[in-house]
């Protein structure tokens, strides 16, 4: 099984389907698990996004992410994985975060995705900023992302 | 001992300050004591004192324990929201 190590940090869009296409390549895989998240768009007047800019940690980013999918492979025989995530400024509906995971099974590749995930979401140095009509702000940080990420601590 | 401190998004943007260089004074051996050293300076500091703040020693996440030596990159921002 391929274990294509491919984390990238940056401003340009990906295409999901390669991604994909390139985590099944040499077909030993017999599961593909993938997630994309995305600026939410939509919601009331008041609450509605116009635009969320990422920030980074350069340097530390890609290292926490090379840490996060270390952990992911002590726990799960992986063969590919691939991390995208953009920074920068981002309209809703566009893709912030690609998550792709080849392995044997399917069980493990649900459960891989999304353990990397959850550490990245409360792991890896990303802030968002969002643009709304009362201006801008800092996202939050949310408690039900640290209880997420317990859940993996206690089946360790 | 020299070391440079960086800090990020709402926490830089409050403080004003993105990146220092600093020589600082002998006995500064964690990140605790870095940290009460820094906010001392002076009241535009305050917000590094918030407990929700993380520190990182050398692009890794670091506790407020962990060791603070010459040449080190300490950073320090708020809880992360990425992904």
């Amino acid at each position: 099984m391929s274990t294509l190590e491919d984390i990238s940090v940056r401003h340009e869009d990906f295409d999901v389907g390669a991604e994909i296409a390139a985590l099944s390549g040499d077909g030993t895989a017999g599961a593909v698990a993938s997630f994309v998240g995305a600026v939410r768009g939509g919601g009331s007047e008041k609450d509605a996004i116009f635009a969320m800019t990422l920030e980074h940690y350069p340097g530390m980013t890609e290292r926490a992410l090379a840490d996060i999918v270390a952990l992911a492979r002590q726990r799960w025989a992986l063969g590919g994985v691939r991390v995208i995530h953009r920074i920068g400024r981002l309209l809703p509906g566009e893709r912030i975060v690609f998550v792709g995971v080849a392995c044997r099974h399917r069980g493990e590749a649900f459960a891989a995705c999304e353990f990397i995930m959850d550490y990245l979401k409360t792991q890896a140095p990303f802030w968002k900023k969002e643009e709304t009509a009362q201006g801008a702000r800092w996202v939050d940080a949310r408690d039900s992302d640290d209880a997420a990420l317990e859940r993996w601590q206690e089946k360790q | 001992m020299s070391i440079t401190i960086l800090y990020f998004a709402s926490l830089r943007e409050a403080l004003g300050v993105e990146r220092e260089q600093l020589d600082l004074p002998k006995g500064i051996g964690s990140v605790t004591a870095l940290r009460a050293w820094l906010v001392a300076r002076g009241s535009q500091w305050q917000p590094l004192s918030a407990p929700r703040v993380r520190a990182a020693v050398n692009q890794t996440l670091a506790t407020e324990a962990a060791a603070v030596s010459d040449g080190d990159e300490i950073a320090f921002f708020p809880p992360v929201t990425g992904g």
